[in-house]
């Protein structure tokens, strides 16, 4: 392998914050804005996510030496499917509300463009360590990233967090729209100013 | 009549009151990424709207033969096989495989067809049917199809699950045109730095989607006029 390839660490950290899946590649955008009105099925969510994600890479890594390239993204799409319907199936089975709450979106994380994009750019062609630490990495910073839009939505629309009470009935007004479908655009895109104006301040500050 | 009535409000909920983008956030990627020109983002939504139609129709021939609870072909195998008669075969565990199995084969298919056969018609939104695998809204009108040939008293018929193919493609259409117009005009205005590109673009949909959510409620009314019109 060529030495400027990123090692397995650097891979790691770069999920987390650099290249975040969310805030710097735009990438998974549906579960994003259709299941953050609340911390619990964000995180349900991200969970999922994550175990599709890693399992994915890790048979993707190991195949990649018997993959055909005009197959390839068919390969992967049937991975992933096989397991979003492990995961679904045990969602069902352990945490059946949560399963009725998130709906059709569990069997949407095989068109997630997240899972997709990692099996084509890094575990097809990396060995099983470098693609495991990858796939934990965009993980987490997928979490984060659904952690705080859920953090801001739940907040402002429903005054709890992850259904403990924050902010009390009488002095704040529920934000009724940000629990709909409008205040995930709205919040989404007001992080995503927020994020972007962090990032430019950091590289003024470091010329 | 009442078949009429059905799948005007399918297609009508589809379209508007539970628009694919704007209420079910489905279709996200494209949305953001190909609605800057007004003619783009109607290729793009004729491209979708048409591959959906023939996901819906593909999905739904093979849910209700094979992969629905109770599904005839599976239990006549079983029967043949001389399995217990009282048994219900269930094979809707194979769905996610075999809808994405689906999908992925007709956009292969149709993107090769119409290469071969209407290279103007390529020209104009074949670049977008690879994307298309990946568009969430193709997989969801599958799931919603699904959903509504679960219970066996109540199924589906082949015509509503186009309605809802067409409504949704309708709905993806309207809404990334929309888009795309507003997206124009916004390339004229002095939009606060870390808010250009995806960020004003995200604030816009969601204003958008809030007049969108004036449809709430539409449905029964819907239903009640077309009632009063049809039925005297």
């Amino acid at each position: 392998m060529a030495s400027n390839e990123p090692t397995a660490m650097e891979r790691f950290i770069n999920g987390i914050l650099p290249e975040n899946p969310v805030y710097r590649q735009l990438l998974g955008m549906c579960p994003v804005l259709a299941v953050t009105n609340g911390m619990k099925p964000a995180m349900t969510m991200a969970a999922a996510t994550a175990f599709v994600l890693i399992c994915a890479n890790i048979i993707v890594s190991l195949i990649r030496g018997v993959l055909k390239p005009h197959l390839r993204i068919l390969v992967f799409t049937l991975t992933i499917a096989t397991f979003v319907t492990i995961a679904d199936r045990a969602l069902a089975a352990f945490l059946y509300e949560m399963s009725k709450q998130l709906g059709p979106y569990v069997p949407l994380i095989i068109v997630n463009c997240l899972i997709i994009s990692r099996c084509e750019i890094c575990a097809s062609k990396q060995e099983l360590p470098v693609a495991v630490a990858d796939a934990v990495g965009m993980s987490i910073g997928f979490a984060l990233a659904l952690a705080s839009i859920a953090t801001v939505r739940e907040l402002l629309g429903s005054g709890t967090w992850f259904g403990v009470t924050i902010l009390a009935e009488g002095w704040w007004p529920r934000w009724g729209i940000m629990v709909l479908p409008p205040g995930a655009f709205l919040a989404l895109g007001v992080l995503l100013a927020v994020a972007e104006w962090y990032t430019h301040r950091r590289e003024l500050q470091a010329k | 009549m009442e078949t009429i009535i059905a799948l005007i409000c399918i297609l009508l909920s589809a379209a508007l009151i539970n628009n694919f983008v704007l209420h079910y956030f489905v279709g996200i990627c494209p949305f953001l990424g190909v609605s800057r020109r007004v003619d783009m983002a109607i290729g793009m939504g004729a491209a979708v709207t048409f591959v959906i139609s023939i996901a819906a129709f593909l999905s739904w021939t093979f849910t209700y033969f094979i992969l629905r609870p109770e599904a005839p072909l599976p239990t006549a195998v079983w029967q043949a096989m001389g399995g217990d008669s009282g048994v219900k075969v269930d094979l809707s565990v194979l769905s996610y495989i075999m809808y994405i199995f689906v999908i992925a084969s007709s956009v292969q298919f149709v993107e090769m067809y119409v290469r071969k056969f209407f290279p103007p018609l390529y020209k104009s939104f074949g670049v977008f049917l690879p994307l298309i695998t990946t568009n969430c809204a193709i997989l969801f009108a599958c799931l919603e199809i699904m959903k509504n040939l679960q219970d066996p008293t109540n199924l589906w018929g082949l015509h509503h699950a186009l309605a809802l193919a067409i409504g949704g493609g309708g709905g993806f259409t309207i809404a990334i045109t929309l888009m795309a117009g507003l997206r124009e005009e916004l390339d004229l205005c002095d939009v606060p730095k870390p808010f250009k590109g995806p960020g004003i673009a995200l604030v816009v949909a969601g204003i958008m989607a809030m007049a969108f959510m004036g449809f709430t409620g539409m449905a029964d009314g819907v239903k009640t006029a077309l009632t009063n019109l049809l039925m005297k």
